[in-house]
């Protein structure tokens, strides 16, 4: 296994272990882990709808993510062009761009006032969707750009001269670059699952319709719900954890 | 003969560097032709560009009598193949490695199969097709690389040091298959190596590079064989290197190789340089020599070939040295591919071209 696929896992285990640690400590989080188990165990239609909903909504942010980051992260690995690194400076610095800015921004471009707000986008768990691919797009695209960097540079030359046009040749480059690309759309859907600014900011966190793991978080830990908060918390780590387990497992297959 | 493949005042930049300078080939259909020269000489860009890989900054290229342009660069590639000097596979099995090129072609899986299986055969790989070609040795490698080339079955055939660093059973089984396709199915060949006794066994014609020019062109026999005896010196010579000469106090030059190694040369000349050092002057111990020599190098054996009474050596100090001792010598100091030593050459053996 690469470092780089363990680092990742490292830290959610990092972050588990000190939540763990942290709930065990304090005897009311003990407790409310314990009612939170239960919680989950029961099978609580409540928990598994916001459960369902997070998962729906952040893998469509990731599927449409994918759609330009591929061919942006092929184009910037591959090919040489004016403005190539000004382009790749620019998705770096988006890295960092803070998430209730970026929900700011398309608060005011959806909302039935902003410029797209004839969409109805606004209070939409597709405009949720839009907005979680906004965000994870500069880390999609960094991955990919770093994995096809990555491939030996003569495979497009070998496609090439067996006859592969520049887009066949990009192809068996993106090909041998799928385990950067897999790591690149994971580390996308767990950016995606795990952000909070951005959904509060255009889906408004409502019941039944925009609220997911991490808003229903926020807002039960503020009513004082904590066993519903660590119920939650504990099924949105859960996910994060065992994508990323499957992911290595995978990727091990690959090679 | 017709013209199958040729240049014309092909010039070709890297920023400033020029990799071919004012190039002009005919490459006739049906022939083994070879490039000589050293390394940086531009070998690899020549054929990359015949093979329509890269595009000349000056000059024009032909295939089959046509002029290749960006219309007609896809098509052309179609009758081209070129075989890389370091062997890089894609991360699947032999089968799909020799394959791709045939499915681009829209061929039928019956005929690809066939194709593939007799291309293995050739290249004495039989049986491979399920195993995955990155997993295998250098020299099999290269020959599944050659394979998929052959499957193609193009009438341009462009190899680049088909046989460097390989175990001596692929450069026979490589060079026995070269030989084979140009004789059976009249395939044009054209091959960048180093090895000067390949050449005479394979080719008929041979062009010389150096520094991205064409310094001699002319069948095996005007080349190595002829009245040129000066030219036939000078192909013949090892351990060739281009570099940038720095004129010293003392009245010595450091040559800067291209590939980062320092050289000190008596010879009095500043701007690019290309020197050699006859595989004869190098003195070769196990241990570092106190002597008057200037350059001392460091190195390891990456290659032991016998000849009769003397054994040539490749020794990988940062550049790659051609070194000759006789077999009595090699055999009391013990050595070995993988074997630690050193070199050793007076200033005065570092001669200019």
């Amino acid at each position: 296994m690469k470092t780089a696929e363990v680092i990742p896992l490292l830290i959610l285990f990092f972050f588990l272990a000190i939540f763990v640690v942290f709930v065990v400590l304090v005897e009311e989080f003990a407790e409310g882990l314990m009612e939170a188990f239960r919680l989950i165990a029961s099978g609580d239609p409540e928990i598994l709808g916001i459960t369902l909903r997070s998962i729906y909504i952040s893998g469509t942010a990731t599927v449409f993510s994918i759609l330009w980051c591929i061919p942006i992260g092929v184009a910037l690995g591959l090919r040489d062009f004016v403005g190539k690194q000004f382009i790749k400076g620019f998705f770096n610095a988006l890295l960092g761009i803070p998430t209730v800015a970026l929900g700011l921004i398309l608060y005011l471009m959806f909302s039935s006032t902003g410029p797209l707000g004839s969409l109805n986008l606004f209070l939409n768990p597709l405009g949720v969707s839009i907005g979680q691919a906004i965000l994870i797009t500069p880390i999609i695209i960094s991955f990919i750009t770093s994995a096809v960097e990555a491939v030996d540079p003569d495979i497009r030359n070998l496609a090439i001269t067996l006859g592969a046009s520049e887009t066949e040749a990009s192809f068996v480059v993106l090909k041998e670059s799928t385990s950067g690309v897999v790591l690149a759309v994971v580390a996308g859907f767990n950016r995606a699952i795990a952000e909070l600014g951005v959904v509060l900011m255009i889906g408004q966190n409502l019941r039944g319709r925009t609220r997911v793991l991490t808003t229903a978080i926020a807002l039960e830990t503020t009513r004082g719900n904590i066993a519903l908060s660590i119920a939650l918390a504990i099924i949105l780590l859960g996910i994060v954890i065992s994508i990323s387990f499957l992911t290595n497992l995978l990727q091990r297959r690959l090679k | 003969m017709s013209i199958l493949a040729e240049l014309e005042h092909v010039s070709k930049l890297y920023g400033k560097i020029k990799a071919l300078d004012d190039v002009t080939l005919k490459v006739r259909k049906g022939e083994i032709f070879t490039l000589i020269g050293p390394n940086g000489a531009g070998k690899t860009t020549l054929l990359k560009i015949l093979a329509c890989l890269e595009k000349p900054d000056y000059g024009n290229v032909y295939i089959n009598g046509e002029r290749i342009e960006d219309r007609n660069r896809n098509k052309a590639k179609l009758n081209t193949t070129l075989v890389f000097q370091k062997s890089t596979q894609f991360s699947t099995s032999v089968y799909d490695n020799i394959t791709y090129g045939l499915k681009l072609r829209g061929i039928s899986k019956k005929q690809i199969d066939e194709a593939a299986k007799h291309a293995l055969e050739m290249v004495k790989l039989e049986g491979y097709e399920k195993r995955l070609a990155k997993r295998l040795s250098g020299g099999e490698q290269q020959r599944v690389a050659l394979a998929r080339a052959l499957a193609l079955n193009t009438s341009l055939l462009f190899l680049d040091e088909p046989t460097a660093n390989l175990d001596p059973k692929s450069v026979s089984i490589i060079e026995e298959v070269i030989r084979e396709v140009n004789r059976q199915k009249g395939t044009t060949i054209m091959m960048a190596t180093h090895n000067i006794f390949q050449t005479e066994q394979i080719a008929e014609k041979v062009a010389l590079l150096i520094n991205g020019k064409i310094a001699n062109v002319g069948t095996v026999d005007e080349i190595l064989r002829g009245k040129s005896r000066s030219l036939a010196k000078f192909v013949r010579l090892e351990n060739i290197f281009s570099g940038t000469s720095e004129v010293l106090k003392e009245g010595t030059s450091c040559v800067r190789l291209d590939d980062g190694v320092t050289i000190e040369a008596a010879l009095r000349r500043s701007g690019r340089i290309t020197v050699f050092i006859r595989p004869e002057d190098i003195i070769l111990s196990k241990r570092r020599l106190e002597s008057s020599a200037r350059n001392v190098f460091e190195g390891k054996i990456v290659e032991v070939s016998d000849q009769g009474p003397l054994v040539r050596l490749k020794v990988d100090a940062g550049e790659e040295f051609v070194v000759q001792i006789t077999k009595r010598s090699f055999i009391e100091m013990g050595l070995n591919v993988g074997s630690q030593i050193y070199l050793t050459f007076k200033a005065s053996s570092v001669q200019s071209i």
